[in-house]
């Protein structure tokens, strides 16, 4: 009895930790207004989907409005259960960020029977209704790579895979083979390195060793791009070239530094604002544009200006 | 406690208290085989590398698991700690060694507090470290705002290499195998865990203050997990608030592979070195064969069920 009662305080305080952690990190409201708006954002724990929230938050500034943002962690069952919640909130339209969007239709089911438009950003929802579809082309985005690398180098190239199995790596991998028959370049290596810039340099390492002469890098996200360019050292930018896709701040600046050839630039926060936009005009019941397609652009050292902040 | 002590260097002795020595044995030799690249000096030096962050994890794990509790919050304290350092230098200015040490006493603090949980607050060790876990990776966000940052001069030192060839982070692993097995072997503390660990209320009533020990045992886990941080961080110039994600069931397979109970009372620092070292082989080696990433997860998994069960069988054995 005595033994079930302290498990149960336990449990408890554990829960209260959690709520309290949660709430200070996970939500946010910016604006005021008398519409509200949900955002369910795959994981903050990526500078990526950070800008994201941000440009969201400052289109909901601009255009007056509430913004809630929750966060799923990359747990496509939690971000099922965020939006179920937003439905029972008074939200006025809900943005979705799949964590994943083969399993996001759950969500978009949840949204339709509360009769709340729904709008997906950055990763579409499949077999969903969606009223507005906000994204970058990851496939095109990979082929665009495959092009670059194959502009900036020639001969063995290897390919560093983000999460096995994630639709950001299955469509950049994707659009990276289709653009790979344009240009010199031949894989030797696909390695999985699950977005991660320690992974990046631990497999990079690894296949220095039995690839020796390799002439190029493909990483499926600048983090793992930025790992393979430590472990690459010296040799980065000078006998092997790196691209990498995102466009973050840091990918960036190694562009600037020279030691990364390129990377294909989607534009978080131009998604994020235009993703607000698009779903106050559909809590507003005015008509919207069924699918915008944020350009992701070949980012290098000559039009490196344009992107800098 | 017939084993407990590791006094000289008797080879038979060595392999009958590791069964998983055997194992990375047979690793390597495989690898050698099937991969000729493997047996190079630098790769063998990258093994090393990539096994330092776990298996420093892994040495305070191995702490808190012979004294029979359990940590999940290191992956989440490492990367707080390098998070703090890497804030405290970016962001606020301080100069590196004491940003530093100011990431050193997060980790510890972290510690303490999980100790507290469990020693004063009668937490079971799995919840109040989960706990922490999650309050760890939250705050790392809190203070990065999401976006990795620079690390201090003398934080990406420590992981560069010394000298042309020689890697520091190898270096520090070795010393902290060194303490882990100094503490565990030589000190009232590690006496200690071993006792609470075989059974912890006769470790009362033999007038050890469990409680403090136990609080010695979670804050040396969480200093070790700070150190575990730095490293990371230094490796890659940069404190990253997704740093070591799962880095936590690594460490707790690393001491598990090298022979230590998860009921407590067992375990040795060579255990788990071999261990950590048995995790870094098999990621290193199933890169260079080119194992698609979608089998290397099931192979990972096989061997670590494979290692612990032979251990267990010889075990059974004697």
């Amino acid at each position: 009895m005595k033994l079930t009662r302290r498990v149960a305080l336990s449990a408890l305080s554990v829960t209260a930790l959690a709520v309290t952690a949660a709430c200070g990190s996970g939500s946010s409201a910016s604006g005021g207004g008398d519409i509200s708006i949900g955002l369910a954002v795959s994981t903050l724990n990526n500078p990526y989907f950070v800008e994201l929230k941000q440009g969201a938050e400052e289109a909901a500034k601009e255009l007056g409005v509430k913004l809630v943002v929750v966060d799923a962690q990359n747990d496509a069952t939690n971000q099922v259960n965020q939006v179920q919640t937003f439905t029972t909130q008074g939200v006025k339209s809900i943005i979705i960020n799949p964590v994943d969007s083969k399993q996001a239709a759950p969500a978009a089911k949840a949204a339709e029977n509360a009769s709340i438009p729904l709008v997906s950003v950055d990763r579409s929802v499949e077999g969903g209704k969606v009223a507005s579809e906000v994204t970058s082309n990851n496939v095109q985005g990979g082929s665009l790579a495959a092009v670059e690398l194959g502009r900036a180098t020639s001969g063995e190239v290897v390919h560093l895979q983000g999460i096995p199995g994630a639709s950001a790596a299955r469509d950049r991998g994707q659009g990276f083979e289709q653009g790979l028959n344009s240009g010199s370049i031949k894989v030797v290596a696909s390695q999985a390195a699950d977005f991660d810039r320690a992974k990046g340099l631990d497999v990079m390492n690894n296949l220095l060793q039995s690839n020796p002469g390799l002439k190029g890098v493909f990483a499926d996200n600048d983090e793992m791009a930025l790992g393979a360019i430590k472990a690459l050292g010296a040799r980065a930018g000078k006998d092997v070239q790196v691209v990498g896709f995102d466009g973050t701040p840091d990918g960036l600046k190694a562009i600037e530094d020279g030691t990364m050839a390129a990377t294909i630039a989607q534009q978080p926060k131009v998604l994020g604002h235009k993703a607000v936009e698009e779903a106050v005009k559909a809590a507003k019941g005015e008509p919207v544009q069924r699918v915008i397609d944020v350009e992701v652009k070949v980012v290098n050292k000559q039009n490196l200006a344009e992107f800098k902040k | 406690m017939t084993s407990t002590t590791a006094r000289g260097f008797d080879a038979r002795k060595i392999f009958s208290e590791n069964g998983a020595l055997g194992g990375l044995i047979v690793l390597v030799v495989a690898l050698s085989v099937l991969a000729p690249s493997f047996l190079s000096t630098q790769n063998l030096l990258n093994v090393g590398v990539q096994a330092a962050v776990v298996a420093i994890l892994a040495f305070g794990s191995t702490f808190v698991i012979v004294s029979g509790g359990i940590d999940l919050s290191v992956g989440s304290v490492a990367a707080l700690s390098a998070m703090v350092a890497a804030w405290a230098s970016a962001e606020a200015g301080m100069p590196g060694p004491a940003a530093l040490v100011l990431g050193l006493v997060t980790g510890v603090v972290a510690g303490l507090v999980n100790g507290a949980l469990v020693s004063y607050g009668k937490l079971p060790a799995f919840i109040a470290t989960l706990a922490m876990l999650s309050i760890a990776r939250g705050l790392t966000l809190v203070v990065s705002g999401g976006t990795p940052l620079p690390t201090p001069d003398v934080v990406s030192f420590l992981g560069s290499n010394l000298g042309r060839f020689l890697p520091l982070p190898l270096l520090i692993m070795l010393v902290f195998f060194g303490v882990t097995a100094l503490v565990l072997a030589r000190t009232y503390s590690g006496r200690a865990m071993y006792v609470i660990g075989g059974n912890e209320e006769a470790a009362r009533l033999s007038g050890i203050d469990v409680r403090k020990q136990k609080l010695v045992i979670y804050a040396l886990s969480g200093l070790f997990a700070a150190v575990a941080g730095l490293l990371l961080a230094g490796r890659l110039s940069s404190a990253g608030p997704q740093a070591a994600v799962g880095y936590e069931l690594d460490a707790i397979a690393a001491v598990v592979i090298g022979g230590a109970s998860l009921s407590g009372g067992v375990g040795r620092a060579s255990g788990t070195l071999i261990g950590a070292l048995v995790l870094a082989v098999l990621r290193n080696g199933l890169n260079q064969l080119q194992v698609t990433p979608f089998w290397q997860q099931v192979v990972i998994g096989v061997v670590i069920a494979l290692a612990v069960l032979l251990d267990t069988l010889r075990r059974r054995s004697r």
